[in-house]
């Protein structure tokens, strides 16, 4: 399944949410209504927790995490982690990264197998990547932006990535997450991906902008098409697909 | 699993979200991206996420750029508003008007302007339509190509310079004129020499009255630089005077009215002059009678037989004037029987010994006169010639009163006289005129309309007089302007150099020689009769193509016709 929504008049929800298949963690806002698109598609299934991250409400950009844990940055507080202990599931490790680049959002991009990183990571921070979160971590480029969290969306499905990647590019990094990858656009043609959009293995949420076709990319690239569509639905994947070994 | 499919590009159109690019395709490597707008594939690498229709449809260039202006016109000179305060003529659908119009729109700056033109409109609709291509960088690096039509509603108002026309006494000072010599040539010739310089350039009107012109300024600077002018070109004395217009009491602010008196020395080119004695032991003790040879800002004087020459300066002149002798209007024609050169000279004149007979007394009496004359260096024998005729002539002149009349010379001999052609006829050149008005109430009441009838002629007179002078003496022309004859765009038919001797041949023939023998040529044929009496021996000269300017706003629809 995969919805537009918009919070607080931004369409670059993935700045303000964090989604995994565990938790969802979603900024403290004047308005609710971008948590009530989330809890009427999460519901009951996964906990939903408002917080903030260092005070900020950029909780997305500042955080990552997957199923099994949660990365935060130095700047946030104690209070913050509390909260976040009290709200997540016991089995999600939660750990408080020491590095210089503290938006980890932006430099790491993760599912729950493997993790790509800003080439210039610690190597401390790396290897709490892989502890915390149980991936396998590669320090890779995307579209020779380093950035990885910013132009790359990721679940255990698939992948979106920056329109610019060349399919070489493509291929190894699918080659990689042994997932496939797609090059494509969010919100009307923005670049940045992994801002605009927010995804686990079952839902999607992309900012309100997101046009018809860009929004069908990313069902298809996810999968999250509904059970009756299933029979179209492989070989709809299969065109999206440039290459997958 | 293997992803890998190759598939058609109607899979692609169905499914919506496809990316078509199979692996067979992988030796270029751009990333195929669907247009986020319609969903068609693109390239990737280019940057752009949306295609090149969709950028077209969904980005308006022309956004910041008006679509409606305003331009503002006068009615009455036809000229239109280039802000912020100048008015220039530009006609419809011409580059001026296109390139007032473009400059008038905001906002033009920011795009690349590829193309403008006009659409036609009704004038009388007041509106004026243009279309306009721009280009401009929509995203980065993508060129939008758009076209627009900008209208601009035509205002139609009074120029200040118009309302100032419409307005009588707006000037602010005035330059007045005068000479006083009964006939014109002096003011054609200052005429010629103001549009040539373009002092008239500030005037507001010119006004002609008897003895003059009236120039109206709405500065004073604008009049002083006149008659700086005037000052340059012709022997003058000034004198001004100014009338208190208004005055406020309190700042001590005045206005003035300022009037230029300006007269010039009232003797001309040729005019037969009897100096003061004062005057001519001043100016290296010339001779008393002296032949005026030309005017400058200072008048040349010449002894026609000696060739002693002087520059009087006005200054010198208005310290004690005096009035010619007698001017060109009396002069005498006579044939040189036999001319004989003494030797000397001086510049380009030539002294001679010459027996001259008068025309009138030819074939009547044997009476010839042995005179001495300057013209040494022009005169053969057969030519005609214009002298003064002095043992004939009563001056009612003080000065003259006082020569010792024993040792004057019978005949003065001025100039070589030059067979006329018929009046206006193969006149390859001509002058620009300035428009005057005349000073109707000056006049009207004192002048019949037979009067003015004969004023009418006696000017018409006068300037065919000052062209025959410009024929004959190309200095003069050298330094006014003249302008080539509409008729006489075929070269071999302006300078019809015939012996005068065959003139009535030549006639005969002309109807069929001439291949635009239109009614005006023949209504000459008429006057022919007339004109002849006075021709004789030497045909007129002509002015050389070279010397003439092409007129270009002459060009008329007119002479296409005729060329035809």
């Amino acid at each position: 399944m995969a919805v537009r929504a918009q919070f607080e008049n931004s369409n670059e929800i993935g700045v303000f949410s964090t989604l995994t298949n565990s938790y969802s963690l979603v900024a403290v806002g004047a308005s609710e209504n971008f948590y009530s698109v989330l809890e009427a598609e999460l519901g009951d299934v996964i906990p939903i927790c408002h917080t903030t991250i260092g005070g900020t409400r950029i909780i997305g950009r500042l955080t990552a995490g997957n199923r099994r844990g949660l990365l935060v940055p130095t700047s946030t507080t104690d209070q913050e982690l509390q909260h976040l202990r009290n709200s997540l599931p016991d089995s999600v490790r939660i750990q408080r990264v020491e590095e210089r680049l503290s938006a980890l959002g932006n430099v790491i991009c993760c599912n729950d197998y493997v993790a790509l990183v800003h080439p210039d990571i610690e190597r401390e921070t790396e290897e709490l990547i892989s502890d915390v979160l149980g991936v396998e971590v590669f320090r890779q480029t995307i579209a020779d932006n380093v950035l990885v969290g910013s132009y790359c969306a990721l679940s255990n499905q698939g992948g979106i990535v920056h329109p610019k990647t060349s399919i070489q590019d493509q291929d190894e990094l699918s080659s990689l997450l042994q997932v496939p990858l797609v090059a494509g656009s969010i919100n009307r043609g923005s670049a940045v991906v992994g801002a605009g959009m927010v995804v686990n293995d079952w839902l999607a949420v992309a900012g309100l902008d997101t046009t018809a076709s860009e929004l069908s990319v990313v069902e298809s690239i996810f999968k999250l098409q509904d059970a009756q569509q299933g029979a179209i639905t492989g070989s709809l994947r299969d065109t999206l697909i440039e290459t997958y070994t | 699993m293997d992803y890998q499919s190759v598939f058609g590009a109607t899979a692609a159109a169905i499914n919506g979200g496809a990316t078509p690019l199979s692996s067979t395709a992988q030796e270029h490597t751009m990333a195929t991206v669907l247009c986020c707008n319609c969903g068609v594939p693109i390239d990737g690498t280019s940057g752009l996420s949306m295609c090149y229709d969709c950028i077209k449809l969904s980005v308006d260039i022309t956004d910041g750029i008006q679509k409606e202006s305003t331009l503002s016109f006068c009615r009455n000179c036809e000229r239109f508003l280039r802000p912020p305060s100048q008015w220039v003529a530009a006609a419809l659908e011409s580059r001026e008007l296109l390139a007032l119009c473009l400059k008038r729109l905001k906002g033009l700056q920011k795009v690349r302007l590829i193309d403008a033109s006009f659409i036609w409109t009704e004038p009388h609709s007041r509106r004026i339509k243009v279309k306009l291509t721009v280009q401009s960088e929509a995203f980065n690096n993508t060129i939008v190509q758009q076209s627009f039509e900008v209208e601009y509603i035509v205002i139609a108002t009074q120029c200040p310079d118009c309302a100032k026309s419409f307005t009588v006494n707006t000037w602010r000072a005035t330059v007045q004129i005068r000479q006083k010599v009964p006939h014109k040539r002096t003011f054609f010739y200052l005429e010629q020499l103001i549009l040539k310089h373009n002092a008239h350039r500030d005037t507001i009107s010119i006004l002609e009255s008897k003895d003059g012109l009236d120039f109206f300024y709405s500065q004073k600077n604008h009049a002083v630089k006149m008659i700086d002018f005037l000052s340059g070109v012709a022997p003058i004395r000034t004198k001004k005077s100014e009338e208190l217009i208004s005055m406020d009491t309190h700042t001590a602010v005045r206005s003035y009215k300022f009037t230029f008196s300006v007269e010039i020395i009232p003797i001309c080119k040729d005019d037969l002059v009897c100096l003061p004695k004062k005057v001519a032991r001043a100016a290296g003790n010339i001779s008393q009678l002296v032949l005026c040879s030309r005017i400058g800002n200072t008048i040349h004087l010449l002894d026609p037989f000696s060739l002693d020459s002087t520059d009087l300066q006005p200054s010198v002149y208005w310290r004690q004037p005096f009035t010619s002798l007698t001017n060109s209007s009396n002069l005498t024609e006579f044939v040189v029987l036999d001319i004989e050169l003494t030797g000397a000279e001086k510049g380009r004149i030539a002294m001679a010994d010459a027996t001259v007979a008068r025309s009138a007394d030819m074939g009547r009496n044997d009476t010839t006169y042995y005179v001495r004359t300057h013209l040494g260096g022009i005169l053969h024998p057969g030519d005609t010639v214009l002298g003064y005729f002095l043992s004939n002539a009563n001056f009612n002149h003080d000065l003259w009163d006082t020569l010792d009349q024993r040792n004057i010379a019978d005949v003065v001999l001025v100039k070589k006289s030059y067979a006329r052609r018929k009046k206006n006829k193969g006149r390859n050149w001509r002058l620009r005129r300035m428009a005057k008005e005349y000073n109707e109430m000056e006049d009207s009441a004192a002048m019949s309309t037979k009067q003015r009838q004969m004023e009418a002629d006696r000017i018409e007179r006068d300037y065919e007089l000052f062209l025959q002078e410009l024929e004959e003496d190309p200095e003069l022309r050298s330094t006014i302007n003249l302008y080539k004859a509409p008729n006489s765009q075929n070269p071999e038919r302006v300078r019809p150099t015939r012996p005068t001797k065959m003139e009535g041949i030549e006639e005969g023939e002309e109807p069929v020689a001439d291949a635009d023998g239109d009614a005006a040529m023949e209504m000459d044929e008429g006057e022919e009769v007339d004109d002849d009496d006075d021709e004789s021996d030497g045909s007129a000269p002509d002015v050389g193509l070279d010397e003439l300017l092409d007129e270009i706003d002459e060009l008329t629809l007119e002479d296409a016709y005729q060329s035809e």
